[in-house]
């Protein structure tokens, strides 16, 4: 099968999140930058699917600057056969899709697979905005994915349990954790990755839809208040009558 | 340009993300100066559609077409688009909940509008933009969000916006024949609910636990207080890992972020990405037996002791509270 992978290069999860002074853009100083954990699991999926269906390629598509090749070149230690940069700051949702979809539309791709969001800007809708542009179904949080020929089964969470579907190919789905453990590079794969095909595209550009204006963080809490252990009963009595939650 | 607001049912019912929805296009729209209308699909009955009433809805559209009895998001994006262009709307508003992630992108697309996904107030107008606060770095910040485009597209974190009761005569339209076979993209073959259990997604109050339980076969300690309180469970990241608990137990930064009235964390030392799940909830409770644990930092209460022993003791006191309240 031919599929694509869409990568987003995040802050690691440990990442103490700051901003500029005039609170206008992320303090990016120092960070550590990843791929984001759930599209790790979107491009282990996919060299899964081709091993069980015994060949096929998968190449991994990003929308962002020169910065995230250390990332991408690791994806092709992981295993992708080629990486495509497409060169343009994401900034938005919409801009992500419309780069990729201009890029994927006239590739054939049997399948399209995403993270279920990014974790550090979080819509969670480039998936989905991605199959509507190039009018493909979408199945979103998919926690497990088989293919039999042209048809797939997949299983999605839904609020308060789970579906399972069937759809045909080509289409997009975005990965939940639980559909795979993240693959590790080993060093014949980093070994492999330098000489594989690292394309960067020029950015088609466009207007964007959305713009942060501003960025806060979370209201600092107003202390902890300590209990021992044998006042339990207090603590239940606070939590209903000053806390008010029970 | 009015507001619409897309009400999802689940097997003909109204959850409370879908009035908190419907609450919050009506504020919106009376912000805005307008009204607020609700679509909704598939087959529900009159008096559940009615209900909408209570928050201020004056129009439902219900598109009754049988088709859209399961939820598939390309015909129900159709169905949503339609609805919206026929009336006008302005502003399109959804839950963001996995039926609201996978609906609200094809629906901007189709509608060509800005989409603030999981906003957590309600929006400020600027000029003919919308400024839209929604968490960004999986809960560790905020970004007020600017929606420059005509029509715009809200979906609204569950339990992130307090219903307002406001009850209005309601006028109901009925619609049928929107969709087509060939709309539904996706075949759902099985739907496999979950039972007799609160899902974490929806749970007003959460217990959870992590490695200072042990083992999983200690988890019964954690179910108990949970059933005393009506709550759901949850678990940390290395009890999912080891597969004490079931993966959709893992609430943190890579796995589901939650903002319940109460959480109650119980053995979590309390790592950065546990805490980006969790630190929405309203109050927390953090029971651990290290006084240093940066669990403590974000918590509003905590008990330094020891699972084994706190756990006893506030499930007794918590039944005994149950019962006399």
């Amino acid at each position: 099968m031919k599929i694509l992978v869409c990568i987003s290069n995040v802050p690691d999860t440990t990442t103490k999140i700051t901003f500029s002074p005039d609170n206008k853009s992320f303090n990016a100083t120092g960070v550590q930058y990843i791929i984001n954990p759930y599209d790790e699991l979107a491009l282990t999926k996919a060299l899964e699917l081709n091993e069980v269906a015994g060949g096929g390629t998968v190449t991994v598509v990003h929308v962002g600057l020169a910065d995230a090749e250390p990332n991408l070149r690791k994806a092709l230690a992981v295993g992708a056969d080629d990486a495509v940069r497409i060169d343009a700051a994401p900034t938005d949702g919409f801009q992500v899709a419309s780069e990729i979809a201009t890029y994927a539309k006239d590739k054939q791709f049997d399948l399209i697979l995403c993270g279920r969001e990014s974790i550090d800007y979080n819509g969670g809708v480039v998936p989905g905005m991605l199959a509507e542009m190039l009018d493909l179904p979408e199945v979103n949080v998919i926690t497990s994915i088989t293919i039999n020929g042209g048809l797939s089964q997949v299983e999605r969470d839904i609020d308060g349990g789970r579906e399972a579907l069937e759809v045909s190919l080509p289409f997009v789905a975005s990965c939940q954790k639980e559909i795979t453990e993240p693959r590790i590079p080993n060093m014949r794969g980093i070994m492999m990755a330098r000489s594989k095909p690292l394309q960067v595209l020029p950015a088609q550009g466009g207007a964007l839809h959305t713009e942060v204006s501003e960025y806060a963080l979370p209201a600092a809490k107003a202390g902890c208040r300590f209990l021992e252990v044998s006042e339990v009963e207090k603590l239940v009595e606070l939590l209903h009558s000053e806390a008010k939650v029970i | 340009m009015s507001v619409l607001v897309f009400v999802e049912n689940h097997a003909g019912q109204f959850k409370k993300a879908a009035y908190e929805a419907a609450s919050y296009a009506v504020q919106l729209a009376a912000q805005m100066q307008t009204t607020a209308a609700a679509v909704v699909l598939g087959t529900v009955a009159e008096d559940t559609v009615r209900s909408l009433g209570k928050y201020g809805i004056q129009k439902v559209v219900c598109v009754q077409d049988a088709l859209l009895d399961g939820f598939e998001a390309h015909a129900a994006a159709k169905a949503v688009a339609e609805v919206a262009k026929g009336i006008g709307a302005g502003v399109v508003v959804l839950s963001n909940t996995y039926t609201g992630k996978a609906l609200a992108p094809r629906l901007a697309v189709k509608l060509q509008a800005a989409l603030a996904a999981g906003a957590v107030e309600l929006p400020e107008l600027n000029g003919q933009d919308l400024m839209v606060k929604r968490t960004v770095f999986s809960n560790k910040g905020f970004a007020d969000l600017a929606l420059k485009t005509a029509v715009k597209v809200i979906s609204i974190t569950p339990n992130s916006y307090k219903l307002v009761e406001n009850e209005v005569a309601i006028e109901v339209e009925n619609r049928n024949g929107v969709v087509s076979a060939a709309d539904f993209k996706a075949k759902v073959v099985e739907v496999k609910k979950v039972t007799g259990k609160i899902p974490l997604t929806e749970a007003e109050l959460v217990v959870s636990a992590g490695r200072g339980l042990k083992g999983p076969e200690n988890w019964h300690m954690v179910e108990n207080l949970a059933n005393a309180l009506g709550a759901a469970t949850a678990c940390s990241k290395p009890v999912s890992d080891m597969h004490w608990r079931p993966h959709d137990e893992h609430v943190g930064q890579t796995g589901i972020t939650i903002k319940p009235n109460l959480y109650i964390a119980i053995g979590i030392s309390g790592a950065i990405q546990h805490l980006a799940g969790v630190s929405g909830s309203k109050v927390i409770v953090a029971i651990n037996t290290d006084k240093d644990a940066p669990f403590f930092k974000i918590a509003d209460y905590g008990i330094v002791g020891d699972a084994f022993e706190v756990l006893p003791k506030l499930n007794e006191a918590i039944t005994k509270f149950k019962a006399a309240n």
